[in-house]
């Protein structure tokens, strides 16, 4: 295979338009799931969890390939492992030091499970390596309906605990003092981001669900601060990599999976760069004016009581 | 509630005393009730009591500075008061109701503790939260709050760093923000955690005038947690020292004395004044009290 047919496979445009109207589904999917990914994509980052979302992909893997195996409902399967994870993880105090470990016990645990369950599966290849990588094409009707009906349910209780989170999520100290449920509001964005990893799973699989839920968040952190940016960001950039990605994987018989990650990649690479010219710089939005410099410490201080 | 049948502290003296009275249910709500009230309070984790029979009253207007080793209970003190921390015994009220969390009434400022560089919050942001943080939903009215985040970041000198994002200011500037999200509801009680800690002089000196400002100009009562008294010496009106499971309220003059700390801490401790500033020299090692549980509240009665 020499380099030009391997860059026709990868991009391969014959018959666009036909494809097009096939994958409708497909798109609309993606764009559910670059809108829902970007969102909870800020608290992820706001809260430090992106090695968690990894530990829940695991096991939501292993209860998808666990419902292959036993005939049922693969969304299903998939929404009760990373739920469980989910939990497990915020009952657990994942804000906690050794969170990290926990996460790290139970990743490859998960990943071990979901081995042994496509090893036992004896049905299409296709439908494990989809697990895994994601499968974007197949979507139908009732699938995307039952995708964008739990994505709208997940994102109105995300709007409903916004600002307490925020609040919980950047201040935890201040926002307990002020009487906000700080470690309530820490499981139940678990079971969101659980409900959220579930659904990311179908179209861009296991390993890759990070490009969806934190690649985005993460590229928009490094060019803005405003909370509403970023989130607005975020968004967009997730919504760009998972349609641009459909986009330009439908000739190809390549998982769409490379395609995102490739998209959300090079988005946070240019977000990188443009964030630390701007370091450079010294722009951070301070108002400098002249003569405003500080007055010098004058004594050192006394020690008392 | 047996609040009504507690005198007046043995405790309290000099300035604050007159404002002591007998209190009956009645006179909750009248202007004359203090903004904190502790009746018999008493803290203790598993066998070590921290405090107990603690009886004081803090009037508005008051700035009351709360003194001792690590450990002696301070922070415990204003988790009491925030609703965070339950009493062993005894009670608390503040403005005449029991303590609740999340108070309108109580402003809270925090040690300064840097955030990370790439948090997604500018300081209008960090002033924000304490307007309508613990809110549900989403934020509507955004208008109303940015006046008034105008209004508190001007109050604190902070306008020209209001789109900083916060992980990039330095403690001082935080600190300026924290009295700012506290002021935001406009409290009656301003419960302030160490805030100069690891502050330089300058900063230190903004940061308190600041929270005197909202005490003595804006009637305020101030609960000033602290291990070093000389920056906020000339604010405070009242001191609670804790030590080694024992403490004394009164005027700085009273407390803060060779004789009362050498008390309290049971062994020789020499209180020097130089300059109006206070130094305390021969401190003895804190942990060493913390076992001293016969010796809890001895001084009841002094």
């Amino acid at each position: 295979m020499d380099l030009g047919s391997i860059l026709h496979t990868i991009f391969n445009f014959e018959n666009y338009g036909e494809l097009l109207a096939l994958v409708q589904n497909s798109i609309w999917a993606g764009a559910v799931l670059g809108l829902l990914g970007g969102l909870i994509g800020t608290f992820v980052m706001k809260r430090d969890l992106a090695f968690a979302v990894h530990g829940i992909s695991e096991l939501s893997f292993a209860g998808a390939s666990f419902a292959l195996l036993i005939g049922a409902d693969i969304i299903f399967g998939s929404l009760a492992g990373s739920v469980a994870a989910a939990l497990l993880l915020g009952l657990m105090g994942v804000r906690a030091r050794d969170k990290n470990s926990i996460i790290g016990v139970i990743m490859p645990f998960g990943l071990g499970l979901g081995i042994l369950f496509l090893a036992l599966y004896q049905g299409r290849a296709a439908n494990k390596f989809g697990l895994l990588t994601g499968q974007i094409v197949s979507v139908d009707t009732v699938q995307l309906q039952v995708l964008a009906g739990t994505a709208v349910v997940v994102m109105l209780a995300l709007a409903a605990i916004w600002r307490p989170l925020s609040f919980a999520s950047v201040d935890p100290e201040m926002a307990e003092a002020r009487g906000v449920p700080v470690r309530g509001l820490a499981i139940a964005f678990m079971v969101l981001l659980g409900v959220s990893v579930a659904l990311s799973i179908q179209i861009v699989g296991a390993l890759l669900v990070l490009a969806l839920l934190i690649t985005p968040a993460a590229a928009a952190l490094r060019v803005t601060t405003s909370p509403r940016l970023v989130v607005l960001l975020s968004v967009l950039f997730a919504i760009t990599a998972t349609v641009g990605g459909i986009l330009l994987a439908l000739g190809s018989r390549i998982p769409i999976s490379p395609y995102v990650t490739t998209l959300s990649f090079l988005i946070y690479v240019v977000c990188r760069i443009i964030g630390s010219a701007r370091a450079k710089r010294g722009i951070n939005g301070r108002i400098v004016r002249p003569h405003a410099a500080m007055g010098q410490a004058v004594e050192d201080q006394t020690v008392a009581g | 509630m047996d609040r009504a049948a507690a005198g007046p502290s043995p405790f309290i003296q000099g300035q604050a005393a007159s404002n002591i009275a007998l209190r009956t249910p009645m006179d909750r709500g009248n202007f004359l009730t203090p903004v904190v009230s502790l009746r018999g309070a008493g803290l203790q984790f598993g066998q070590r009591a921290l405090w107990k029979d603690l009886d004081v009253d803090i009037q508005a207007g008051e700035f009351f500075a709360v003194l001792g080793p690590n450990g002696s209970g301070k922070t415990s003190f204003l988790k009491v008061l925030l609703g965070l921390q339950q009493l062993h015994s005894g009670t608390a009220t503040v403005a005449g109701h029991p303590v609740e969390r999340g108070s309108r009434k109580i402003g809270y400022i925090p040690q300064q503790k840097s955030f990370a560089p790439d948090t997604p919050l500018r300081a209008r942001d960090l002033v924000a939260l304490g307007i309508d943080g613990h809110r549900w939903g989403l934020r509507i009215k955004a208008n109303a709050v940015n006046e008034r985040v105008d209004t508190l970041l001007d109050l604190v000198g902070a306008s020209d760093y209001a789109r900083v994002p916060v992980g990039q200011l330095s403690g001082g500037e935080q600190q300026r923000l924290r009295v700012a999200q506290a002021l935001a509801t406009e409290p009656e009680l301003l419960l302030c955690d160490e805030p100069l800690l690891s502050l330089d002089l300058n900063h230190q000196q903004a940061v308190s005038s600041l929270i005197n400002q909202q005490c003595h100009e804006r009637n305020s009562a101030v609960v000033f947690v602290t291990h070093e008294i000389n920056p906020v010496i000339d604010y405070v009106d009242r001191v609670l020292y804790l030590a080694g499971g024992r403490f004394r309220v009164g005027t700085p003059e009273e407390v803060m004395t060779t004789e009362v700390l050498s008390e309290l801490y049971n062994s020789r401790v020499e209180v020097i004044r130089a300059n109006g500033r206070i130094v305390v020299v021969g401190l003895p090692d804190a942990t060493t009290h913390y076992h001293d549980d016969a010796h809890a509240g001895v001084e009841e009665g002094h």
